[in-house]
């Protein structure tokens, strides 16, 4: 007992301080990605060429980057000769819409917003969420796991995991739902009460990631049930997953849409 | 007899060196040399046309550090290994499933991922091509009798964790037998890979068991270099065993963690789940991402370090060091957590071996098994650490095993970092040699990564086969909760900690 006391004290207070401040994340850090048109030239598709999941797509008005399909991978970074892609350290990434995941030169992220007033006011300080993992491979769930730890804290915002679809308020989707839990999934949604709400998190279950149009999965969450919040990456920092939970759920103070923080 | 093909771990052969045996010949080869206390690395298929299979067999020799090779030609069905040599078993299945070839006298020869055959029109157990495929829908094997019932669990389970479906015999609290149903996470992997390598393969590989990124990546770069023939330097080489020996860090951290979470001890619990991070944090250091992704590449690395993330690195890896000890020492010195872990799940060193375990789970026998030593590739040809095993065979042991290991990796990277050679991290990886068949282990957190391709005329992926160590040891965890209170189920499963997606590819 007494060494357990003392072990308490050494290992000290561990919890961010995170809404209150913002985290400064490593240097290396491969958040949301800005790009650069004017240094394309015409009839260059290189970044294109060596996306493995064609989350780029070059057009009239420049690149256009799809974030539900992006894994922060940096290979198309490293193909473009002229430097029109570059990575920063924003890692506010959530999005409401697929179609607001798509950015370009002249798009930004349309940046996830809180839900209604009446859904707010039901889950707004309390969100029970059943965690599925459907073909994911273990990384969006380890990141949605230490949401649990004493650095993230989940349970000081009312946010917490159940054991059961029936006690929760909502599905958070991880994988890109392969054809054997596709049954799995639909039966776990029908089992939460309504209304529910339902979030993806990573690249797989918004888009399939690496594995999308793959004949063994679906593509993604939004196969099989609507999705609410979107959180890109591949797996998405938990700092982007738990920003997005609060966005959803109004707990952030308001943040203006800016132009993307510049690289540490 | 024609003798097996001897290489090397990491060597290409060209395809037409590889003996092909009669079927009698090759049963009698791998029975004997398992008999000897070689392992069974890779049983797999590869089509020759559209009636016939060639069964490739990759043995590994622990004790002179070789891989043996050797393959024989089956149509339909032969004759299983199975009941001569049981680590064959989920082999003969996977072969069965794959491509409708069917090994007789097999006991159990049941889907292991429930997907479609890969050859039309050959299914193993004769199902209509139109006839739905549900995954964990099978004939489970079932106790009878007075106070026997049966517990199902999954494939949706309590925490955030991957699907698979469990289903026990008990009679009142005491677990007679435990069947484990996968293929819920089967993504296709291998599938994707045909025809490759291409811009998606290092993803494929990253992702098909997201927690042993850098061990599959380090594997399959491995191949490919050993195909392209090119060698990376000694500065590449460095930085991938600091990686390597960072994602067992995390995930032996977490694993002591979550062990002491099954039991209620909350202390080790709360502060293991946070260390954990911070070596997943220190990965991110190295390349910016937790788990590594993106910093193997074919042919060295994609990210350096400077000197300042080095001290930065040791800084981060003294500190946490400190605090893994603090509470993994609690763990040891608390009787009611030893009282939980000893003799809880036990697994025999026959039954270890008979089933073909591997990692931390063979360890944990007593076994020294550990590619690092047996069969070194990379940094540790150059630089070795201790195996550290214990005998007990329980869920202590494989807590403890772990222990062990976060010393010396620890100690590893230390050494590293102050040693770092310079030089250069990349170098281009030329074309990969056609008709070619290479083979890659690398030793993953969990235990031995085996990757082996064989690449067709144009020096394509005509096959590229991945064995995860949680395919050799979901039986392991099956067998060690015989005689065992179903409580205890939480606690054996995370003893051994498996991969479903490394599984279910």
């Amino acid at each position: 007992m007494w060494k357990v006391l003392v072990s308490r004290l050494k290992q000290g207070h561990r919890t961010l301080t995170y809404p209150r401040s913002e985290p400064a994340l490593p240097a290396p850090y491969r958040g949301l990605p800005v790009l650069d048109s004017s240094r394309c030239p015409n009839g260059c598709g290189e970044c294109a060429e060596a996306c493995p999941t064609d989350a780029l797509v070059p057009g009239d008005n420049g690149i256009a980057l799809d974030l539900g399909r992006c894994l922060f991978c940096v290979d198309c970074e490293r193909a473009c000769p002229h430097g029109a892609i570059r990575m920063t350290q924003d890692w506010h990434l959530a999005g409401r819409t697929r179609a607001g995941l798509i950015i370009s030169e002249s798009k930004m992220l349309a940046r996830a917003e809180a839900l209604g007033r009446e859904l707010r006011g039901l889950l707004g300080r309390s969100l029970k969420l059943r965690e599925v993992s459907a073909a994911g491979c273990n990384a969006c769930e380890a990141d949605v796991n230490v949401l649990g730890t004493v650095v993230f804290d989940l349970g000081r915002f009312g946010i917490q995991f159940v054991a059961s679809p029936r006690h929760a308020d909502g599905l958070l989707i991880t994988g890109p739902v392969s054809r054997n839990m596709e049954l799995a999934l639909r039966k776990t949604y029908e089992a939460v009460p309504a209304p529910k709400i339902v979030i993806a998190v990573g690249a797989c279950a918004i888009s399939g990631g690496p594995y999308v149009d793959s004949p063994q999965v679906l593509n993604g969450a939004d196969a099989v049930v609507p999705v609410d919040l979107y959180v890109p990456g591949c797996p998405p920092h938990p700092l982007s997953i738990l920003d997005g939970l609060l966005r959803l759920l109004g707990r952030l103070p308001d943040i203006p849409e800016t132009a993307p923080r510049p690289t540490a | 007899m024609t003798a097996a093909l001897s290489m090397h771990n990491g060597q290409t052969v060209a395809l037409a060196d590889v003996p092909v045996l009669s079927v009698a010949e090759l049963r009698d080869h791998v029975i004997r040399a398992a008999g000897a206390g070689a392992r069974l690395g890779a049983f797999f298929g590869n089509p020759l046309d559209a009636s016939s299979l060639r069964l490739f067999a990759i043995l590994v020799d622990g004790f002179s550090g070789n891989l043996l090779v050797l393959a024989t030609d089956v149509a339909d069905r032969y004759p299983a290994l199975t009941p001569d040599c049981p680590q064959a078993h989920w082999f003969e299945r996977e072969i069965a499933e794959q491509w409708g070839v069917r090994p007789l006298g097999h006991p159990w020869l049941k889907p292991i991922r429930f997907h479609r055959s890969y050859r039309a029109g050959e299914d193993a157990w004769g199902r209509p091509a139109d006839a739905a495929l549900l995954p964990g829908v099978t004939d489970f094997f079932q106790v009878a009798g007075e106070e026997v019932h049966e517990v199902a669990v999954g494939p949706v389970h309590a925490g955030i964790i991957e699907p698979g479906h469990f289903r026990f015999q008990c009679h009142g609290e005491e677990v007679l037998h435990l069947e484990i149903s996968l293929g819920f996470q089967h993504r296709g992997v291998e599938s994707g890979l045909l025809g490759g390598p291409d811009k998606r393969s290092l993803h494929f590989i990253e992702t098909l068991a997201g927690d042993t990124s850098v061990a599959h990546a380090i594997a399959y770069s491995e191949i490919l270099e050993s195909l392209g023939g090119v060698t990376v330097t000694a500065r590449a080489q460095s930085l991938r065993g600091i990686a390597l020996e960072l994602e067992r860090l995390a995930n032996h951290t977490g694993d002591l963690g979550a062990l002491a979470t099954d039991i209620g001890f909350l202390p080790t619990s709360s502060y293991c789940g946070r260390i954990r991070g911070d070596f997943l944090n220190t990965t991110a250091l190295l390349c910016g991402n937790r788990f590594g992704r993106s910093l193997i590449r074919p042919g060295g690395l994609w990210f350096d370090v400077d000197g300042a993330q080095v001290s930065q690195i040791l800084e981060r890896l003294e500190a946490a060091e400190r605090e893994v000890t603090n509470a993994a020492d609690l763990l040891w010195n608390t009787s009611s957590v030893m009282a939980r872990f000893e003799e809880t799940g036990p697994v025999s060193v026959d039954t270890c071996r008979d089933l073909g375990l591997v990692g931390v789970a063979a360890r944990a026998c007593g076994l020294e098994r550990d590619c690092r030593y047996e069969l070194p590739s990379g940094i540790f040809r150059f630089a070795q650490i201790p195996v550290s095993t214990w005998d007990t065979g329980d869920v202590f042991a494989r807590a403890y095993v772990r222990w062990l290991e976060i010393k010396r990796s620890a100690a590893f990277i230390r050494d590293q970092l102050g040693t770092l050679p310079a030089g250069h991290i990349h170098s281009p990886v030329p074309e990969t040699a056609p008709s070619s068949l290479s083979v890659s282990l690398v030793e993953g957190w969990r235990g031995e990564v085996c990757h082996v391709a064989i690449t067709d005329k144009g020096g394509r992926f005509a096959r590229y086969k991945v064995v995860d160590p949680s395919f050799h040891n979901w039986m392991g965890l099956a067998i060690a909760l015989r005689n065992q209170q179903i409580a205890d189920f939480p606690l054996c499963n995370k003893s051994f900690n498996l991969s479903y997606c490394g599984h279910d590819l």
